[in-house]
């Protein structure tokens, strides 16, 4: 595949490095090579120390691994990245307008404009949350949208995660990487900082609190440290100074909930979870979790403990639902959609199925509940095998997939071994809303490694960059 | 705070200190074998550390003979072996990752990095090193350890249950370190008082850091009931018995509950021993046997620790 037809984000098409680029070029010619082999060691060697790993499912029980850092940013201008902060700002005000819709008076159903079957018939509905009002009537309090830019050089919403998204512990390690091993690449540019995200996410966990006092109990709510993004829960617990929770910390009497200290128990007023609906309550979902917290919908039903991200918020980040959103931004906020959908191929639409069935070795084909890059088909990359093994689970099942164009990912240059290369990227900007939405500009930059590869996620040998928005 | 919090800061430090004590032991033991004696006595010090740690009955599970090699890799290097300086080095990151939360950054990396280095430890490495550079070595990172966590942490209750787990082990080791010369066979009886019995004596003080305190508290040639007095009942020595046991009584009445009454009684009534003990009455009863009769119940503080800030709190 020629590399002509992406869109490269440091040179031009002639070869020229990109304005926004320029005061990084110049240092990178003007850096012995020496040192920067030493600094991306140093780096390997300080995200070690630190603990900054994930753990792999699937691999042996405990493995961790570090998850590989980048030095060349992604560098986004300012002007592009505060048309983007508006859409992104109202792309998540709307999905949340359309998740308060959903499980009140249903008006944007009742309008046709989202198929009525697709919601209420959804796996990721929970017809518990009917009627229940939420603080704020916030239900995504965190998003992580996933964008691309395509080879036309304009960014789409790839998709929106609206459950647990993770990745941002790696948006400020990042950050705080560069600033140590580089610092007089801050020095000479003004680059827009993005360290106050813990204190941004603080305040709009503070602001869903249904109990007026001073100061709120605040949890993180982890699965404990097996989990893949443990490192990031207790990054994040720490950076705001509440407790890391597990569930059997946690405990329910009267619809209100505890947890158990060394001086006995004590209330908790916002539960910031990052365990799916599925396993959180096992009275009211899977029985069988044993991380979750028995009564917790039920206090949660009473309006006595906020969640964050509320129960029920997959319904609207589902693959199947994501072709609908442009429609609730014009529904909701009567605007234009600031940023692209890509165009998606719903197959339990036997039209679209037909298509998709006729041109999978150009297209990419997911679950429309998958996420992490696990389970997905990419048609210019995959073997005549892999194709024909995922053409019978499409047949199987055409409801649960939907398929899309393969996506001209850009490119930015990256270290493979001791020489530049350039490789694929995506960027997700993490959404925050309480009273109002928050967000750092950039996000968390995750590159392919592999050549010519165009899955991103870390499970897939995925790395990751940080991302300036320069002035 | 959060009880598993609690827990998990104890027996992280508690695993720090144990290291270090094994550490200790194991150095005070190699230097012991290194004096001159009867070929018959050859190895036969090296039963100390096993019976110190109650590890002799795993240990001779698995190997026929107690001389110097085995045992120093059983009890620094064996995964296998859960009270090894490798297995607790283990243990200590494995509690402080589960709450890393509540450690300061400087104290994570230092446990964290601990287990990093003692990973690529094996006995080629540790003998290319010499045996006691690699105690020394943990020896070295323990203080880290505790510096990391005077300097760094907030005087909450995580420093509080931090600190209490380095202070219910230490007087538990220190406790099995002064025993340690019941378990080792003297040389002959012409020879006690003598310079064997001397080398030994001292190494023990060696091996809590006491030598040159012991000098200045009696200016006076080393014997063992000074020794025993000086280990069990003087307050200021912070590896002594009485010291230990203070800080473990004054730390349980800043984290008291409603649930801790009995556990605080029964560190009060330890403490009190100490401190209202004397050393005569104790060698006149026997000192293993004081020592055996300190160390069972230092047991039931545990548990009773374990049970009032440790396990769930039931609602109602």
């Amino acid at each position: 595949m020629a590399l002509k037809q992406y869109h490269n984000e440091m040179y031009l098409a002639d070869g020229k490095v990109r304005p926004h680029y320029e005061p990084f070029a110049q240092w990178l010619s003007e850096t012995p090579p020496e040192r920067i082999a030493q600094d991306r060691h140093a780096a390997d060697l300080l995200f070690h120390r630190v603990g900054i790993t994930f753990a792999v499912y699937g691999e042996a029980s405990g493995t961790e691994r570090l998850i590989p850092f980048d030095i060349v940013p992604h560098v986004i201008p300012a002007e592009r990245w505060d048309v983007l902060a508006r859409g992104l700002k109202q792309r998540v005000t709307a999905l949340n307008r359309f998740l308060h819709d959903v499980y009140h008076d249903r008006e944007i159903l009742a309008a046709g404009k989202v198929p009525e079957d697709q919601v209420l018939g959804n796996s990721q509905y929970r017809p518990e949350m009917v009627g229940i009002d939420v603080p704020g009537g916030v239900y995504a309090h965190i998003a992580g949208v996933d964008l691309v830019k395509n080879a036309d050089g304009e960014y789409y919403v790839l998709e929106d995660n609206l459950r647990t998204p993770s990745g941002v512990s790696y948006m400020l390690e990042n950050r705080k990487m560069m600033m140590r091993l580089f610092p007089e690449l801050f020095a000479t540019q003004h680059i827009r900082p993005v360290d106050h995200y813990p204190d941004l996410l603080l305040e709009t966990l503070r602001e869903v609190a249904p109990r007026d006092v001073e100061s709120p109990v605040i949890v993180l709510l982890t699965p404990g440290h097996f989990n893949s993004a443990y490192f990031e829960h207790a990054f994040l617990a720490q950076q705001m100074g509440i407790e890391l929770v597990e569930g059997q910390d946690l405990f329910v009497q009267d619809d209100t909930v505890f947890m158990r200290t060394t001086q006995g128990p004590q209330r908790v007023d916002v539960v910031y979870r990052r365990i799916d609906d599925d396993f959180l309550d096992p009275l009211a979902f899977r029985p069988d979790s044993m991380l979750g917290v028995p009564g917790l919908l039920s206090a949660f039903r009473a309006g006595r403990v906020a969640l964050a991200n509320a129960i029920g918020t997959g319904v609207a980040d589902d693959k199947s639902l994501y072709p609908y959103v442009p429609e609730m931004i014009r529904f909701y906020l009567g605007e234009e959609p600031i940023l692209k959908n890509v165009p998606t191929y719903q197959l339990r639409d036997p039209k679209d199925l037909a298509y998709t069935l006729a041109h999978l070795p150009e297209l990419v084909v997911k679950e429309t509940q998958g996420s992490g890059g696990y389970g997905m088909l990419v048609g210019p990359t995959a073997s005549k095998d892999e194709i024909e093994n995922y053409r019978r689970r499409i047949v199987d099942a055409p409801e649960r997939f939907i398929a899309q164009p393969t996506l001209s990912l850009s490119l930015v240059p990256t270290f493979c071994g001791d020489a530049l290369s350039p490789r694929h990227i995506d960027l997700r900007p993490y959404v925050l809303s309480g009273n109002e939405v928050r967000f750092v500009p950039g996000g968390l930059t995750r590159v392919a490694l592999r050549e010519g590869s165009l899955v991103v996620n870390s499970s897939q040998g995925g790395g990751v960059k940080d991302t300036w928005v320069v002035d | 705070m959060l009880s598993r919090v609690a827990s998990n800061l104890y027996w992280m430090s508690r695993y720090v200190e144990r290291a270090e004590n094994t550490a200790r032991v194991l150095d005070v033991t190699w230097r012991m074998s290194l004096l001159v004696k009867e070929p018959r006595l050859q190895d036969q010090e090296w039963f100390a550390p096993l019976n110190i740690t109650g590890t002799l009955f795993p240990f001779s599970g698995r190997h026929s003979l107690v001389c110097a090699k085995e045992v120093l890799h059983f009890m620094a290097l064996d995964p296998e072996n859960p009270c090894s300086i490798y297995s607790c080095a283990k243990q200590a990151r494995e509690n402080a990752r589960a709450v890393r939360g509540a450690l300061t950054s400087e104290m994570w990396e230092v446990v964290n990095s601990t287990w990093l280095e003692m990973q690529q430890m094996d006995e080629a490495r540790m003998n290319a090193r010499g045996v006691s550079a690699f105690f020394d070595w943990v020896k070295e990172r323990s203080h880290l350890f505790r510096g990391v966590t005077f300097g760094t942490m907030r005087r909450d209750d995580a420093y509080h249950f931090t600190r209490l787990g380095t202070h219910i082990e230490r007087a538990d080791s220190t406790a099995r370190i002064l025993d340690v010369k019941y378990h080792i066979l003297l040389p002959s009886v012409k020879d006690v008082g003598r310079a064997v019995d001397y080398y030994q004596w001292s190494a023990v003080l060696r091996s809590v850091s006491a030598f040159e305190a012991y000098r200045k508290v009696y200016r006076d040639a080393i014997t063992p009931i000074k020794l025993a007095e000086l280990l069990i009942l003087r307050d200021d020595l912070p590896r002594s018995l009485a010291f230990c046991m203070r800080q473990v009584s004054e730390t349980l009445e800043i984290v008291q509950n409603d649930r801790s009454a009995e556990t605080l009684r029964q560190a009060g009534q330890i403490l009190s021993q100490l401190r209202y003990g004397r050393i005569a009455d104790i060698f006149a009863s026997g000192l293993h046997e004081y020592l055996t009769d300190y160390l069972d119940a230092m047991q039931e503080l545990g548990t009773h620790i374990q049970g009032s800030f440790f396990s769930p709190t039931l609602p109602r």
